[in-house]
């Protein structure tokens, strides 16, 4: 069974693979998220992470969850040489952060409670466990940046998690503030294949800002593979991450040929 | 012969102040890069938003010095789109009384959404971005050449034949949300 809402502005669609499964247990994933808008959204005057910033809240006072997210956010920032930082000034912002964690924390509750064969996804970014309907790993697809009707590779993955970084709003004004001639906006969508969907969002998101070095990051991280598109649709790939690709019909019949030739 | 020096020196000096005020307007025009480069109507859109401010006005480097004598010349920067932005109606002669209206604000998670839409002559003829986040909301810093090493290839479709589609988290239900609101305001 498969359910999706429109929660904080995107589709988040969960579906279990299960024939005891039932629309509660679709609707205790959309609450979690919908508790997770409701203490982390920075646009929400109510919510616990927009008090914090208000100065309404001592340290001791947080949230156990809102503590996770702060000390994961501090091992990112170490983990990306200083490129993922929630602060703004005097203010903190996790959303960065946040919602790939959430994805992971809504996953693990569905194995929690017994299922092996599902997916979470949230705007795009998702934790797949087991198979699908056809007993098959599931299929992900990577969307083109430049059309959004149209996938660009086709991935199989096993209990792993997939994040895409990117920028729907591109554009060529952002400069490097040292070389004005040097536009930052190189690199388009920025997907990452790692051990679960929390640490594919974060270091999706750290590779991104990078620029093209990104690339360069996650080909250095074990355990991870990164798909990156830039301005000009070239698209640059870590070593292993062909081993996740599903061949189109097209080229397989070219490698079958190769062969028999 | 003093009166002629006098009239040959303001004569470049004047056009050499007129030329500063000129490549100043150009410098400051050209920072924002509004023209869009993608050849899809919405991606266009969507490029003409700065990527460095979440909620912030748009565009809030390009704003001209008011004491520069050369203002005339730069116009205020719009977000300039195709003329071709689609419209939830086919006929969009008559519907929409010329005016500029402002959308709701729309949640999308990584901030708010809100659209000024200028109809003229019965249609869009600008949309301009009151707020916009970006994704994930993380500053970009300075890129570098990729590794050589690692392999590359133009993208191309692929079958459609998947369960699951990744990609950059998509705010455009909010976008029309916000829009929709100011063209509703725009019909009455």
């Amino acid at each position: 069974m498969k359910q999706t809402r429109l929660m904080m502005g995107m589709p988040i669609t969960v579906e279990i693979v299960n024939c005891k499964v039932k629309l509660f247990h679709f609707q205790e994933i959309f609450n979690y998220f919908q508790y997770i808008d409701d203490t982390f959204s920075t646009y929400k005057e109510n919510s616990e992470i927009s008090k914090i910033n208000r100065g309404l809240l001592t340290k001791s006072q947080y949230s156990r969850d809102m503590q996770t997210i702060l000390d994961l956010a501090e091992r990112t920032r170490q983990d990306t040489q200083g490129y993922f930082d929630i602060h703004r000034g005097d203010k903190i912002d996790p959303s960065g952060i946040v919602k790939g964690w959430a994805i992971y924390q809504a996953a693990l509750s569905l194995k929690q409670k017994g299922f092996t064969d599902y997916y979470v996804d949230a705007g795009g970014d998702i934790q797949v466990s087991g198979l699908n309907s056809h007993h098959q790993p599931w299929i992900v697809g990577i969307r083109n940046p430049f059309n959004r009707e149209e996938i660009v590779k086709v991935v199989s993955l096993k209990g792993k998690g997939i994040a895409t970084s990117g920028t729907y709003i591109r554009g060529a004004h952002i400069y490097n503030p040292q070389d004005k001639t040097d536009n930052l906006a190189e690199v388009i969508s920025f997907t990452v294949i790692g051990p679960n969907v929390y640490e594919a969002d974060r270091f999706a998101t750290a590779a991104f800002a990078m620029g093209k070095k990104g690339i360069e990051f996650i080909e250095k991280l074990s355990g991870f593979e990164g798909y990156m598109i830039d301005k000009k649709s070239i698209a640059t790939m870590t070593s292993k991450f062909s081993e996740y690709v599903v061949k189109s019909v097209e080229e397989s019949e070219k490698k079958d040929l190769k062969s028999i030739q | 012969m003093d009166t002629k020096k006098i009239a040959l020196s303001s004569i470049v000096i004047v056009s050499f102040l007129g030329y500063s005020f000129y490549v100043k307007a150009e410098g400051i025009n050209q920072m924002p890069a509004l023209a869009p480069v993608g050849n899809n109507n919405r991606q266009a859109m969507m490029n003409s938003i700065p990527t460095n401010t979440p909620t912030v006005t748009l565009f809030p480097s390009a704003t001209p010095s008011p004491t520069s004598a050369g203002s005339s010349i730069v116009s205020t920067p719009t977000a300039v789109l195709p003329t071709s932005i689609p419209t939830p109606t086919p006929k969009p002669n008559s519907q929409y009384k010329d005016g500029t209206y402002t959308g709701s604000v729309a949640d999308a998670f990584y901030g708010n959404i809100q659209v000024q839409a200028t109809i003229s002559g019965g249609k869009i003829s600008n949309i301009q971005f009151l707020q916009a986040p970006n994704d994930r909301g993380t500053s970009i810093y300075i890129n570098s050449q990729a590794d050589p090493m690692l392999a590359q290839e133009a993208i191309q479709a692929q079958s459609a034949n998947v369960n699951i589609v990744s990609g950059a988290t998509d705010s455009s239900q909010a976008f029309m949300q916000s829009l929709q609101a100011a063209l509703d305001q725009a019909k009455s």
